[in-house]
């Protein structure tokens, strides 16, 4: 049921107001379980088109939840932007699960900005004056370049735009076009309902010849008196 | 659509001794994906019950006739007939695979005037279609941005009001709810009516917004209340109060301190479904390990129940389930960590006027009915 590795107590664990949620912040375990939250949303992100079934919201929901992170460790000042010019495309194995996160004692998280990894003074400084909205939006796609401070995670190679276009394919033409070529016989179920609610049931080929032309039409058919029907089933399907 | 109170509908819930009346569906552990129940739908009438599957086969059972020599048996649902809707297409032009999954069967009420449809194409629009134009449906809402990096929100469910046929609404992945009125605008990007509880800032976590989400939302047959389902809870709102709902009932409060791992599994992400009792006076909603939930609005009690083989013997009552949240485990309580979240309930449906349910479990479905006394 949990994963491995993965304490109970979620980042919402805390009952006791600001300051504890303040104190709670600023605890180790509270770091290293909000980090590893996001290192797991980034490989989901990454992995959406290998689901079962493209699941839009289940993306969009994901990526809302990476922003969230950002900002709040943005405000904490954990969060770092690297220069365009050190960013490498990092295979996901850096991403490290979250069993090697919780199982490894030394990966503390630092406090503060700017503490020993070796980063840019002046980049982490202007970080901490950029408002976290503006740091969304930066057009080097800081969003998606998350440098911890434990390893220089690097960019994805997919953007959310892309992640999100992918699984938004659908045209308003795509429905009809999808019946386009369904064989007629199958409007016929519509008549046999239909004879079977308006009246004494008979067998299925009677009840088709009799009604073989009564609605529930294809997009190439004509259209029917709709007073005809006594009720209709309509199958809806998304694209 | 059958009318509040009809038909002599008792409150549904507590009062009712459920029990199994049949199932349908393979036996075998192995569940094919495509064999997946999708959806379930009662017509009008309750004679005829449909179900949907991720192989894009739909199945309709008809009620069989009162058997005089039985008579403690309700009309039992038989397979009337089963067609492919489609099979899966190529669009070679967008390189993309269309998915034969049926997401919704829609029965069309008898008297309906209007013969309007709508069709949630995709998480980014709502369509219209009008049963006499079949070629084209009108796009009515559309919430797609110029920039698709600043998607934060998508539809996730919309429905028709029963009885203004002018009137729909739809829910989002942020919990809210929004009512058109299409006789205001062709394109119905301004809602008439915004619902929308403000959030609680002492339970405010990470996973906050997405457990807000709302996975189904369903008007109350006398049009006057609609529900909507989010990860956690059914809340009923009264459509004339905008601010927050009348009524929350907690359907698995229990799995509030695992989002954690509900969220590293994917199950946060599943889409329940909620339905009605003919009468408005009782709600029902799917969890895991094949349990179900019932609310009895009036009597405010609530009852957890399961689907499974187990309890399928013709006319074997259904024993309440609990689920042990803490401390010491009562026998026949389960506790929270032996849920099987792979035995999930999404789809459910009550029949329109009788105490008949009809119950999805994966590709299992149960109808069960309240003895008569």
């Amino acid at each position: 049921m949990f994963a491995r590795g993965l304490k109970r107590k979620c980042a919402d664990g805390e009952e006791d107001g600001e300051g504890a949620l303040a104190a709670l912040r600023a605890a180790p375990s509270y770091s290293l379980q909000r980090q590893s939250l996001l290192d797991m949303s980034l490989v989901k992100l990454q992995l959406c088109h290998m689901l079962v079934e493209p699941n839009l919201c289940r993306s969009v929901l994901i990526a809302n939840t990476v922003r969230q992170i950002q900002e709040e460790m943005t405000q904490d000042g954990t969060w770092r932007v690297t220069a365009p010019q050190t960013v490498g495309r990092a295979p996901l194995d850096r991403l490290v699960s979250t069993e090697i996160l919780c199982r490894s004692a030394r990966e503390a998280e630092p406090p503060g900005p700017g503490l020993g990894d070796g980063h840019a003074p002046d980049m982490v400084s202007e970080l901490c004056v950029v408002p976290s909205a503006q740091a969304l939006q930066s057009p080097q796609s800081s969003v998606w370049e998350v440098d911890s401070p434990r390893e220089n995670r690097g960019s994805f190679p997919k953007s959310l735009d892309q992640i999100f276009e992918t699984l938004d394919s659908k045209t308003p033409g795509a429905v009809e076009e999808l019946f386009s070529d369904v064989d007629s016989s199958y409007y016929d179920l519509d008549a046999v309902l239909t004879g079977m609610v308006g009246g004494a049931k008979s067998g299925h080929s009677d009840t088709l010849d009799a009604l073989a032309s009564a609605p529930a039409p294809p997009p190439s058919s004509s259209c029917k008196d709709l007073g005809e029907l006594d009720h209709v089933v309509e199958i809806l399907v998304e694209t | 659509m059958a009318g509040a109170g009809g038909g002599g509908c008792p409150a549904g819930g507590n009062d009712l001794q459920w029990c199994f009346s049949q199932v349908k569906g393979a036996i075998d552990e192995d569940v094919a994906e495509a064999d997946i129940i999708s959806t379930v739908e009662f017509n009008y009438s309750g004679d005829l019950l449909a179900t949907g599957d991720k192989g894009g086969r739909v199945v309709i059972f008809q009620r069989e006739q009162e058997n005089k020599s039985r008579p403690h048996s309700r009309g039992e649902y038989n397979v009337y007939s089963t067609f492919q809707s489609h099979e899966p297409e190529f669009d070679y032009l967008k390189s993309l695979e269309i998915e034969e999954k049926i997401n919704k069967i829609r029965w069309l009420p008898q008297q309906n005037a209007a013969h309007f449809l709508l069709s949630t194409n995709d998480d980014l629009r709502i369509n219209l279609w009008h049963l006499e134009i079949t070629d084209r449906s009108f796009n009515i809402v559309d919430i797609k941005p110029a920039n698709m990096e600043e998607l934060t929100e998508v539809i996730t469910a919309a429905e028709f009001h029963p009885r203004q046929c002018n009137v729909f609404v739809y829910s989002s992945s942020k919990g809210t709810v929004r009512l058109c009125d299409m006789r205001s605008s062709a394109l119905c990007d301004r809602h008439s009516k915004f619902f929308e509880e403000p959030e609680d800032p002492s339970s405010r976590s990470f996973f906050s917004e997405i457990i807000s989400s709302i996975s189904d939302v369903k008007f109350s047959h006398s049009g006057r209340y609609m529900m909507t389902r989010d990860y956690l809870s059914v809340k009923v709102w009264d459509l004339n109060m905008e601010s927050r709902p009348v009524e929350t009932h907690q359907v698995h409060e229990y799995l509030r301190s695992k989002l954690c791992s509900l969220y590293e599994n994917d199950c946060i992400f599943d889409k329940f479904e909620c339905c009605w009792n003919g009468s408005d006076s009782a709600i029902m909603t799917g969890s895991y390990n094949n349990f179900f939930r019932m609310f009895d609005r009036n009597t405010r009690r609530d009852v957890t129940l399961e689907a499974s083989r187990e309890n399928s013997k013709p006319r074997a009552s259904l024993k309440p389930r609990k689920v042990c949240t803490g401390g010491k485990r009562k026998k026949d309580e389960i506790s929270v960590d032996s849920l099987d979240f792979n035995k999930k309930i999404l789809h459910t449906a009550w029949h329109p006027a009788e105490n008949i349910i009809a119950v999805a479990a994966t590709n299992n479905l149960y109808i069960f009915q309240d003895r008569i006394n």
